[in-house]
């Protein structure tokens, strides 16, 4: 469905970002996309969903396949009436609109006015809590709240393809658990595409498909999650596992070594 | 008696014009978080262009004005496609600062076809006094109220249950989110500005009617824009009726009870200006920023 080949992005046509990033993103599954601050996850939702011009970065090389059509040289608004919907990082909720309006916002780009009502019920559906709260400024709920109102538009707008960009940033572990409950549901009911990016490799890695792990600028390890959990590398540096009750070995000073893999 | 409902009369048709006036500020302010130093200068065009077209062309008023309308809203889009567009995603300062340099070149085009000399307008508005329990206001002084009163449901309907309107707030919340939901930034600015010239437009022309065509008289109403929205509050489209009718008030009652000379009914706006800042720094009805703790 979505398809990125060798794509590089340049920050204020001098800092290399992305450094051919490929990736693909089939029909109907959650896959993730993992790795470290700084990486370039964000970047590649931005050069995916057309975010990129106002911050001075550019597609410079490869190409972005959207349903088999080039889409990387697209106007966000466009990008956004193809079908693909990004939920921005740190939730960027409409602080002075209240809930409501946040969703009628995302449902912007709709033409069938006359099922924005109807959706805006469903969105109450999988969210209860921002139906008790319809009325109430979005800059006053909390964190969790929010990000649910931050996923609820993301569905006003009945996206083929979701861009999910940390969506446990900042939240109590139970409400990740519930909002990554939400997001599978989302996926199942609604027939969603979701791309996710996270810090948090375990619970992404339980309910994605599959998953890409990147490094400064492309991907270095991709696999279902069964086998990255099984990874050595994976286990360390990103679920945060040891080998219990070894000592420590020739392995573990060489740590640096197989990072600098990774990176070069 | 007589004097005071003659003053207050008098204040709250100023006062309307005022608000006129802040409501396209405010409409700029909510859409894009923009200081429009150019809203004043929107009414010598207003102005001076109808006088031009009726009085120097020969059209008729309706016609005359159909135009000016027009032409504000042209206004609208040219601003944004050449002055704000290259400037999206670069700090709001820089904007604020292209809106000084905009109203600089809108004053020096007025004078450069008309000079700065008055003129008499050609009043079409119907000016036979109208008797209210013993004070006598000229009709066309309603006609700016009952403007602004229209102007002040329809905007808040707007804001409130419209997409657009939704989608302008939502702007000007956050420009990057707002692009992300698929809301064309550019084109939310220059419909912005186009009401706002639109707004600015018919203050001016109806400001012209009222008194005589002056580019010092004109310009100085656009002057009380910034105590009239700093008092209601920057982004609030009820702060700028309410803020302009206080203004208007005040001013009709200093200037009616003071000796003339001192040339209080200047200034006393300002005074009031610098109190409210100093109590209220969001305005009376502004939108105070929000923190979570």
């Amino acid at each position: 469905m979505l398809a990125l080949n060798n794509v590089e992005v340049i920050y204020n046509d001098v800092i290399l970002v992305l450094k051919g990033m490929s990736l693909e993103v089939p029909q109907g599954k959650i896959v993730a996309l993992l790795g470290s601050n700084g990486a370039g996850k964000s970047t590649t939702l931005k050069a995916i969903s057309g975010l990129l011009k106002p911050e001075d970065g550019e597609v410079t090389d490869g190409e972005i396949l959207f349903e088999g059509e080039k889409i990387h040289e697209l106007e966000a608004a466009n990008v956004v009436r193809r079908g693909i919907f990004q939920v921005m990082e740190g939730r960027r909720v409409f602080e002075h609109l209240d809930v409501e309006q946040n969703l009628i916002a995302g449902s912007y780009t709709r033409s069938d006015r006359q099922n924005v009502r109807q959706d805006i019920d469903v969105v109450y559906e999988y969210f209860p809590r921002l139906k008790e709260r319809r009325r109430q400024t979005a800059g006053y709920l909390s964190g969790g709240e929010q990000q649910m109102l931050a996923i609820g538009r993301a569905l006003m707008a009945r996206p083929k393809l979701m861009m999910l960009d940390e969506p446990s940033l900042g939240l109590a572990p139970l409400l990740v658990r519930e909002i990554f409950s939400i997001i599978r549901r989302i996926n199942q009911e609604q027939g969603t595409t979701i791309l996710l990016v996270e810090q948090n490799a375990r619970i992404a890695l339980d309910v994605a498909d599959y998953a890409y792990i990147m490094e400064n600028g492309r991907i270095v390890l991709t696999g279902e999650p069964a086998q990255l959990r099984d990874n050595a590398d994976v286990r360390e540096f990103y679920l945060g596992l040891n080998e219990v009750g070894t000592r420590k070995s020739y392995r573990d000073v060489k740590h640096y070594k197989r990072r600098k893999r990774w990176l070069s | 008696m007589d004097k005071f409902l003659q003053l207050t009369l008098t204040g709250l048709t100023n006062g309307a014009i005022f608000a006129l006036v802040a409501l396209g500020f405010v409409l700029i302010y909510k859409a894009s978080d923009v200081i429009n130093f150019a809203q004043g200068d929107f009414l010598l065009v207003g102005a001076y262009l109808t006088f031009g077209l009726i009085s120097q062309v020969g059209l008729p008023w309706s016609v005359g004005m159909l135009i000016a309308i027009v032409v504000a809203v042209l206004l609208g889009i040219v601003v944004e496609r050449l002055v704000l567009r290259p400037l999206i995603g670069e700090p709001i300062i820089s904007v604020i600062m292209v809106t000084i340099g905009l109203s600089s070149l809108l004053r020096s085009v007025v004078i450069w076809i008309w000079g700065t000399m008055g003129a008499q307008f050609p009043s079409f508005l119907p000016s036979q006094p109208i008797n209210v329990f013993g004070a006598v206001v000229p009709a066309d002084r309603f006609i700016a109220i009952g403007l602004a009163a229209v102007l002040l449901v329809v905007f808040t309907l707007f804001f409130r249950y419209s997409r657009e309107g939704i989608a302008m707030r939502a702007t000007a919340d956050d420009q990057q989110a707002a692009l992300s939901m698929g809301i064309s930034v550019q084109k939310i600015f220059a419909i912005a500005w186009s009401i706002a010239a639109v707004t600015a437009v018919l203050a001016g022309i109806i400001v012209a009617n009222i008194t005589e065509l002056s580019f010092f008289a004109v310009s100085s109403i656009g002057l009380h824009v910034f105590p009239v929205v700093i008092l209601g509050g920057l982004d609030s489209i009820p702060g700028a009726i309410i803020g302009g009718l206080i203004i208007g008030l005040l001013e009709s009652y200093v200037g009616g009870y003071t000796p003339s000379a001192l040339a209080l009914r200047t200034v006393f706006p300002f005074i009031v200006l610098i109190i409210i800042l100093m109590i209220k720094p969001y305005g009376l009805f502004g939108e105070e920023r929000i923190e979570r703790v």
